[in-house]
């Protein structure tokens, strides 16, 4: 509220550094005793190692098949986003731009299943995916998530569209620019910052989803990270030397994810939430 | 196919005056034109609506029947049993009743503290602090991390992390049984879940905030508001539609708890914090009881969709158009 630099700012500044500090201490226990032997974590859990072993890590790299764990996530999360980005615009943007009855009811339709909680679906989906040949295979969860993705993802983009002028698309058309012309010449690249939000929200949710994976990727060589993570902490349970390397694996890759584009994740989570 | 094909222009036809019955559908532009825009409407709209139905509906209405059933998941007989699973789980269920309590218990508890926290913080960080930008992407990282993850980081917080603190400081509240006890890990999950959500809703009420007209602050302070009264009686009000959002989603994420739960306490000590979702996914997969396990999932469906309806609408009320 204020804009000069006062005294008052000053103290603030230092309450909110503290406070990140402390925010942060987790981290500090999870780093730190990822590379001390396990005799050293528990005599003390918080002063710093005495000698930095990183075998913890390379052994855990092995056990959960780190590379092909991660390879696993990446391309679920990125060929979900790919779908649900090209068909939730494309629905939007047509659902807008149709004003009537029919628009409204199906508009109203999707967004109001965002409150059913996925338990709910969750064992019918089991037995419909299993006749549609959907369980255990990485195209079957992704059309899954295409799916589940919808109705937020739509959301956000007939908000977005509503504020998008039709003369540009009018003028397009006269021109002789056939529907899908417009919509992907003209439109599309018009959505770019509510794609961006889309993209950062399904991308967040898809790669740390526990649950749906869980259930529908049964196989070892299938398993997304936090499976991965999950099965190994079920296996050495209480192995904390292992264990915490495992986790710093696990979170490495959407942290640096997200430091690489917190602007745009932050911004688009405003945007996303307040529209 | 010819029949399809039929049955999809027949409609078309006798829907126009009688004249036009002569003529070819191709002669007429003006049914072609209509038709042509429910096929692109169809082109647009069907993909996403497709996925949507076979994925969410279709399972949801499969839910409502299993839930008169008794299906144990594997056998393919089905067998009706009306109302006898409602009956059940109404009046002789008590671990599902206890994982309500719980779950609802959790919910007014998170939900409150994790918005003060977010709303302050946001009002800390609308302030002109030159390192902003830092905290405010330093409050929001626990949110990027999936909540099976966090569950485990925390348990060996509170397990050895806190142990070491309670050691080197002497402080009680650091050498508590963390998870080891029913209220202590209430309060465990309570902190995990602020820990996460907070930074998520300092960002919507930082939004908020920006949008709040500094002259009318400006003319507050000189009519003689204190900051409580300009908190209270103009952000707040000017702001109430972050509130919406924001309890609207914790309550959604904290009544809907699962991967936190289940990595930090396993629902446990003694089924002390078993939250819903866990208490379904465990009477579906664990104990083979697809159709007790639906009815509950329909039950926990009306009960979140009474809650957040509930919600959105009081705060709604209140909110006033800027």
């Amino acid at each position: 509220m204020d804009q000069r630099y006062t005294k008052r700012t000053f103290v603030l500044e230092i309450i909110g550094i503290l406070l990140a500090i402390l925010f942060l201490i987790p981290f500090y226990f999870v780093i730190i005793n990822s590379v001390k032997s396990f005799s050293e974590i528990l005599i003390d859990a918080a002063a710093l190692p005495t000698e930095i072993l990183f075998s913890n890590y390379a052994k855990v790299w092995e056990i959960i098949q780190f590379p092909r764990a991660f390879w696993n996530s990446l391309i679920i999360t990125v060929l979900s986003n790919i779908g649900i980005v090209l068909i939730s615009s494309m629905a939007a943007w047509k659902m807008v731009r149709t004003p009537g009855k029919f628009s409204k009811i199906l508009f109203v339709i999707i967004v109001s299943a965002m409150v059913i909680p996925f338990q709910t679906v969750m064992i019918p989906l089991m037995k419909l995916g299993g006749a549609l040949n959907l369980i255990n295979s990485i195209p079957g969860i992704v059309i899954m998530y295409f799916g589940f993705g919808v109705p937020l993802s739509l959301f956000l983009y007939h908000g977005f569209v509503k504020t998008v002028p039709v003369e540009i698309e009018e003028a397009a058309r006269i021109d002789g620019c056939s529907q899908f012309g417009v919509f992907w010449r003209i439109v599309f690249p018009l959505l770019k910052p509510i794609t961006v939000t889309v993209v950062i929200l399904n991308t967040l949710w898809i790669w740390n989803d526990y649950l749906l994976p869980l259930l529908v990727l049964q196989t070892a060589e299938l398993r997304t990270i936090p499976l991965a993570t999950s099965s190994f902490f079920a296996q050495y349970t209480k192995q904390w030397d292992m264990g915490l390397a495992a986790l710093m694996l696990g979170i490495a890759p959407i942290i640096i994810f997200f430091l690489f584009l917190q602007r745009h994740i932050i911004k688009g989570i405003a945007a996303g939430s307040v529209k | 196919m010819e029949t399809k094909m039929e049955s999809k222009v027949d409609p078309v036809v006798p829907n126009t005056s009688g004249r036009t019955k002569l003529h070819d559908v191709k002669g007429d532009p003006r049914r072609k034109a209509k038709l042509k825009s429910i096929l692109t409407y169809t082109a647009f709209v069907g993909p996403a609506l497709i996925f949507f139905f076979v994925i969410q509906i279709i399972p949801f209405l499969m839910g409502i029947y299993y839930s008169f059933t008794s299906w144990n998941g594997v056998s393919s007989a089905i067998e009706w049993v009306g109302l006898e699973n409602y009956k059940r789980i109404f009046t002789n269920d008590e671990v599902f009743f206890n994982s309500f309590m719980f779950t609802t218990k959790f919910m007014f508890a998170a939900v409150i503290i994790s918005n003060l926290i977010g709303f302050g913080l946001a009002l800390l960080l609308n302030a002109a602090l030159k390192t902003k930008n830092i905290l405010r992407t330093v409050f929001f990282i626990p949110n990027v991390i999936g909540g099976l993850l966090l569950g485990f980081i925390w348990q060996f917080i509170f397990v050895r992390g806190f142990a070491s603190v309670g050691e080197l400081t002497g402080l009680s509240f650091f050498k508590l049984p963390w998870l080891g006890d029913e209220t202590t890990a209430f309060w465990g999950i309570v902190i995990v879940f602020a820990w996460q959500i907070s930074g998520y809703m300092m960002i919507i009420y930082i939004a908020a905030l920006q949008g709040v007209d500094n002259s009318l602050l400006e003319a507050a302070r000189i009519d003689g508001a204190n900051n409580f009264t300009l908190i209270t009686k103009i952000i707040i009000p000017l702001i109430l539609p972050a509130f919406t959002i924001c309890f609207f989603l914790t309550i959604a994420m904290a009544f809907k708890i699962f991967d936190l739960n289940l990595s930090l306490t396993g629902g446990g000590p003694f089924n002390s914090t078993q939250s819903v979702a866990i208490n379904i996914y465990q009477e579906a997969f664990q104990n083979n009881r697809y159709g007790l396990g639906t009815a509950k999932a329909i039950i926990f469906f009306v009960v979140v969709a009474i809650f957040t309806t509930f919600q959105v609408m009081a705060t709604k009320k209140r909110e006033v158009e800027a």
